[in-house]
């Protein structure tokens, strides 16, 4: 991975001239890779990572894991079945799997009773949807690689030879 | 009660002169410190679920004087395969308890009252102590800003005098970030074996190095048989808390070593030594992401200092920087005090590391780059205001 993608997939704050400084490279070239990664989509947003464990989010908020068994369609495979049931806000993520499931999706709502009923009203009955088991989050440990309790403290003397 | 309790040794050695200000740092809180000689990085965790494991297994013995054989195996591997060195594991590595214990029990074993040793100063605090309390007689070689706080050929031969018996090395070096290449040791090395010295070389720094290669130095010619290779866990795995370190050089040097390593210390702590073995046969991928970070950070200090009027040579290793704050026209002392009290940044001041360092200030970056930069910008506020 080029090392401006790098920097900036684990700190999105730190600017160009920052980047520019710590690859030696020039900020104008900096700048026009930046730009062209995000026209070419390598680069598809920036956001802080919120820790909802901690965080209250407006109204609570239910996640749940949702092994989906999908009929392949002919020539299609799984990706229009797929599409269909991604398209919905409620899905976060959506993977294809191999093993005893096909999709896995990962669908968010504000309480039990909301992700429940997307699952009876909308996922289910859905033409080549042949059967779901949903999981409920209870709680959340590690997450894109960061540990979701607080941060530690440092633990080093403030000041040493 | 006799009048003389303390030894005239311990008497005679100077205290740091900078303990209040150091024990200032300590007692105030909401500092961003730029003051710290060690990682900002923890112990990798399968590093430290491994010596956890060994404690859950019962490895809470003592441990062979010289170390587990298995870890002075992973040594002995690990010299062979990043530099080619030969080191039998029988009779020419010491686990030590850090790099430390490793300069202490080499000075013991090698200095009879009154030899010399030379070293290089500014340098890391021990070292001249060290030379003291094994009856040895520290010089210091001077180093200056001009030459990029390295040590040349010239100014090496310009020291050396018939009662030299050592030199001490240490690159990358603490708190300068000078290291050399291996042209330049090799240089240095040639007047080491015509004028016949020992040479101890602490490389604790020596995986934190940037522009180049890190050379070791009983890799260069003729400078195996009269090296004493000191290296450690600190820097490179982040285990400066572990007190765990090694020492490789000729089976007479290292036999004298143990002896006194076996009545003073016994052996370094097991679980510090479970822990070695795994940084050493572990995953390399935490550590290499770690240096990559520091190469980074260094960048971006040295470009920052030199914006905001501090000028600094590049250091090639470490994690240290070394500018120079004489364009402030205050000491060391007074510019770390003042910067620390306006603006709650700690750096230390380059006296502490010897008079070579007056007109200079260490700036460690063991430190998240959102520290850094928070700190660079108070600076250069203490700046404006101060100095121009």
């Amino acid at each position: 991975m080029d090392e401006i993608l790098e920097i900036l997939q684990k700190d999105a704050r730190i600017t160009p001239q920052e980047i520019a400084k710590m690859t030696k490279g020039k900020l104008s070239d900096v700048k026009k890779k930046i730009r062209r990664y995000e026209k070419e989509g390598l680069i598809l947003g920036y956001k802080a990572i919120i820790n909802k464990e901690v965080v209250e989010v407006k109204g609570s908020e239910v996640r749940a894991l949702i092994e989906v068994k999908v009929a392949p369609q002919k020539d299609l495979g799984f990706d229009k079945v797929a599409e269909r049931i991604y398209s919905f806000p409620e899905v976060v993520s959506c993977y294809l799997l191999s093993g005893g499931y096909d999709l896995l999706l990962v669908v968010e709502g504000k309480d039990l009773k909301t992700v429940a009923r997307f699952v009876a009203e909308k996922l289910s009955p859905m033409e080549h949807v042949r059967g779901t088991v949903t999981h409920f989050l209870l709680k959340k440990y590690k997450e894109d690689g960061i540990n979701l309790k607080s941060k530690d403290e440092d633990k080093r003397l403030a000041i040493s030879y | 009660m006799k009048k003389n309790i303390v030894s005239n040794v311990v008497q005679n050695m100077k205290p740091s002169g900078i303990r209040a200000f150091f024990d200032l740092v300590l007692g105030m809180k909401d500092v961003i410190s730029l003051g710290v000689g060690e990682p900002d990085f923890v112990t990798p965790w399968h590093i430290r679920e491994s010596s956890i494991y060994s404690i859950e297994e019962g490895y809470t013995s003592y441990t062979s004087n010289k170390g587990l054989v298995k870890l002075r195996t992973y040594i002995a591997q690990d010299l062979k395969k990043r530099f080619g060195l030969d080191y039998d594991l029988n009779d020419e590595i010491l686990v030590t308890v850090g790099v430390s214990e490793g300069v202490d029990v080499a000075m013991r074993a090698l200095l009879n009252p009154g030899e010399k040793v030379l070293i290089c100063s500014p340098c890391y605090v021990s070292y001249g102590p060290m030379v003291e309390l094994a009856g040895g007689v520290p010089r210091y070689i001077s180093l200056t800003e001009k030459e990029g706080f390295k040590l040349t050929p010239k100014l090496l031969e310009k020291n050396i005098t018939p009662d030299v018996k050592a030199i001490m090395l240490n690159y990358p070096g603490n708190p300068t970030g000078v290291s050399y290449t291996k042209k330049e040791l090799k240089d240095l090395c040639k007047i080491i074996v015509k004028k016949d010295l020992l040479v101890i070389s602490d490389e604790v720094y020596g995986d934190l190095t940037y522009d180049f290669n890190h050379t070791a130095f009983p890799t260069l010619i003729n400078a195996r048989e009269r090296t004493v290779y000191l290296n450690g866990f600190s820097k490179t795995y982040a285990m400066t808390g572990w007190r765990v370190g090694y020492v490789c050089g000729p089976k007479e040097i290292i036999a004298a070593m143990t002896k006194i390593h076996q009545y003073t210390i016994m052996c370094a702590p097991i679980m510090s030594q479970m822990a070695a073995c795994e940084a050493l046969s572990g995953s390399r991928k935490p550590i290499d992401e770690m240096i990559h970070e520091y190469h980074r950070r260094r960048e971006f200090v040295v470009d920052r200092l030199n914006e905001m009027g501090l000028k600094c040579h590049k250091p090639q290793g470490a994690f240290y920087a070394f500018p120079s704050i004489k364009s402030c026209g205050l000491t060391s002392v007074d510019f770390a005090s003042k910067l620390l009290k306006e603006k709650r940044v700690a750096v230390v001041p380059g006296t502490a590391f010897g008079p070579e360092g007056e007109g200079f200030i260490r700036i460690s970056y063991a430190s998240s780059f959102d520290h850094l930069k928070e700190a660079f910008d108070r600076m250069e506020e203490f700046i404006n205001n101060r100095c121009r």
